[in-house]
């Protein structure tokens, strides 16, 4: 690399360009050759223009065309029948299955967020420590990762059958039941399995973010609790978990955000159904839509709502980290 | 943690671990074994609860080309994958550089932006997207799927192509500058080739997300013709009898590249989500 050997741009005492602040807090000045380039005139647009076009037309208009159709009365079709005020907010409110597939999102939220992150934590443990065939078994973890979880959640299904399902066949040898069961056919049978499956998509994942947590951990600071006398429970509560917190609240907030929009799983394993039983508020704005738009987007912006209060969260997660 | 990795003895905890990390591996694969079970059990043999097929017709692994239309699906998911990579690298790096090298006015606010994006998800977006291409008579187009993909994608791609140019000294770029080089010149000759790592991680990523998308396929998507691999697999469910044997060959046509690519930037991938925040 014979480019490393000529390192002298600093003694180019060029102005700045109009556009460009100095680069880096070093405080190095941007080159003369910099100086000449016309792009530097015309500031950051350029680079970071088309980011910030892509961004507006897919992220910041369908959030503006969310709010407006949830103000209008639209068929299934699409027929739109012009303004409603907040005739569809009305009429979500009024809507029967809105309180149970409210109350089931967050129980679901919780559960498998919860769920993820304990198994996670001990997933993590294990796969740092050293033992024969540790590469294999972690590049196992990273299946269910790269996979299309729509795919994934279809094979539960599949294996979940009332006739061919392998699990009913297994729970049948092992005896846990007594007669092959439809669990996919009403809200009591599937709801533990969409957990069930949900947490199977979301270990990988945190798995890797813990243990990219625990790596940083310096073995020096294990030797100190050592030598104080810490059991290693102790060391566990008392050094590990508060080393691993960034890592442990960001994995957090990420999976918060991913499992209460997360759409194939119920999609996959139940459609939502029987009816909107097992419908979480992402999937029961999707059947909303089939016969009304306006109260679909309404639900939308109801949801927007409680995603806008897990973005700040995540921030504020994200500030915590920067400062310690 | 040092000490307790020095090479040990053979000892029970070491059996106990090794035995658990195992059984573990084997139960996250399983599904996807089960998958090629399936796939390879005679139409005849789909409603037998035996763990195992009689014979196995491996044949259906060529059959789902013809009987089933994962061949224009497996396109439609290529052409949007390799559209939507190639899109999120050309709008993302340029903004990676920019924001790597130089601290302008509005960055943190141009950063905060890209990092927003990365929460808002296309599931919560759904009424909005599908309205917006509706009104631009944009439905069942391939570009409207790129487009979408490489919006969502942006963000990680930013985060991860911003931290390596940032670890690249600008010495070497300004050196090439002084040489008569421009800014993009410098770009292409110096920094691209060392931030090669992080242009590989950022492809593949970008490519196996649009690859693994669902939820937008379904809702801008109404021809089965344009629907990719994934809608189209799910939408073999509503048949009056499903062919989950065809179904599953089709899955694990989806499945297999992307594992491979995947277990190539599995150590990079962690860094790329949770940057911004772990740091």
């Amino acid at each position: 690399m014979p480019e490393q050997t000529t390192t002298t741009p600093a003694a180019h005492p060029a102005p700045p360009p109009s556009g460009a602040r100095p680069a880096r807090a070093s405080g190095r000045r941007p080159s003369a050759a910099g100086a000449r380039n016309s792009l530097a005139r015309l500031g950051p647009w350029p680079w970071i223009g088309p980011s910030v076009v892509l961004i507006l037309m897919v992220v910041v208009w369908p959030v503006v065309e969310m709010v407006i159709t949830s103000t209008h009365k639209i068929s299934g079709l699409g027929i739109d029948f012009g303004s409603d005020g907040i005739g569809r907010y009305r009429k979500l409110f009024d809507d029967a299955r809105l309180g149970p597939v409210m109350a089931w999102t967050v129980v679901w939220t919780v559960l498998v967020v919860t769920f993820t992150m304990v198994v996670s934590l001990a997933l993590a443990q294990l796969y740092n420590q050293k033992f024969p065939g540790r590469r294999f078994t972690r590049w196992a973890l990273i299946i269910p990762w790269a996979s299309s979880v729509i795919v994934t959640s279809i094979g539960f299904r599949w294996m979940l059958d009332e006739v061919a399902g392998v699990l009913n066949r297994a729970m049948l040898d092992l005896g846990l039941i007594h007669s092959a069961e439809n669990w996919t056919g009403d809200a009591a049978h599937a709801k533990p399995w969409l957990i069930l499956v949900a947490v199977f998509v979301s270990l990988p994942f945190t798995t890797y973010t813990l243990l990219a947590g625990l790596q940083t951990v310096p073995g020096e600071v294990y030797e100190a609790a050592r030598v104080d006398g810490a059991g290693k429970w102790q060391t566990y509560w008392r050094v590990t978990l508060p080393l691993l917190r960034p890592s442990f609240l960001v994995a957090l907030v990420i999976n918060l955000i991913n499992v209460f929009n997360s759409f194939p799983v119920i999609w996959g394993m139940t459609q939502g159904g029987p009816n909107t039983d097992t419908s979480t508020s992402t999937v029961f704005m999707y059947i909303l839509g089939q016969t009304d738009v306006g109260e679909a987007a309404a639900m939308s912006v109801v949801n927007f709502a409680v995603v806008i209060v897990m973005v700040l969260l995540f921030l504020k997660v994200s500030r915590w980290n920067e400062e310690s | 943690m040092s000490t307790a990795l020095k090479k040990s003895p053979f000892t029970v905890k070491k059996a106990v671990v090794t035995a658990t990390a195992w059984l573990l591996a084997a139960l996250f694969l399983a599904p996807y074994l089960e998958m090629v079970v399936t796939a390879a059990r005679p139409a005849g043999e789909l409603r037998d609860n035996g763990y195992l097929p009689q014979h196995f017709a491996w044949n259906n692994f060529v059959d789902v080309w013809s009987r089933t239309t994962i061949g224009t699906n497996l396109g439609v998911s290529v052409l949007v994958a390799a559209g939507a990579t190639l899109l999120t690298l050309l709008v993302a790096l340029p903004a990676a550089y920019y924001t790597a090298r130089i601290r302008f006015r509005g960055r943190t606010a141009f950063l905060l932006l890209v990092l927003v994006t990365q929460m808002f998800q296309p599931t919560a977006l759904q009424v909005g997207l599908a309205r917006e291409f509706t009104s631009l008579n944009m439905m069942d187009s391939d570009l409207t799927l790129i487009v979408a993909n490489a919006a969502f994608s942006l963000a990680f791609a930013v985060w991860i192509l911003s931290a390596y140019i940032s670890s690249i000294p600008a010495e070497l770029e300004e050196a090439a500058m002084i040489d008569g080089t421009g800014r993009v010149g410098a770009l292409f000759k110096v920094t691209l080739p060392l931030a090669l790592p992080g242009v590989v991680t950022c492809v593949i990523f970008t490519f196996i997300t649009a690859w693994n998308e669902f939820v937008m396929g379904l809702i801008l998507v109404n021809s089965p013709a344009k629907q990719p691999l994934t809608v189209g697999i799910d939408s073999m469910i509503g048949a009056y009898h499903p062919q989950w044997n065809y179904m599953f060959a089709a899955s694990l046509v989806s499945i297999v590249p992307v594992v491979v690519l995947f277990a190539a930037i599995e150590r990079h991938v962690v860094a790329g989500l949770t940057a911004g925040s772990v740091k």
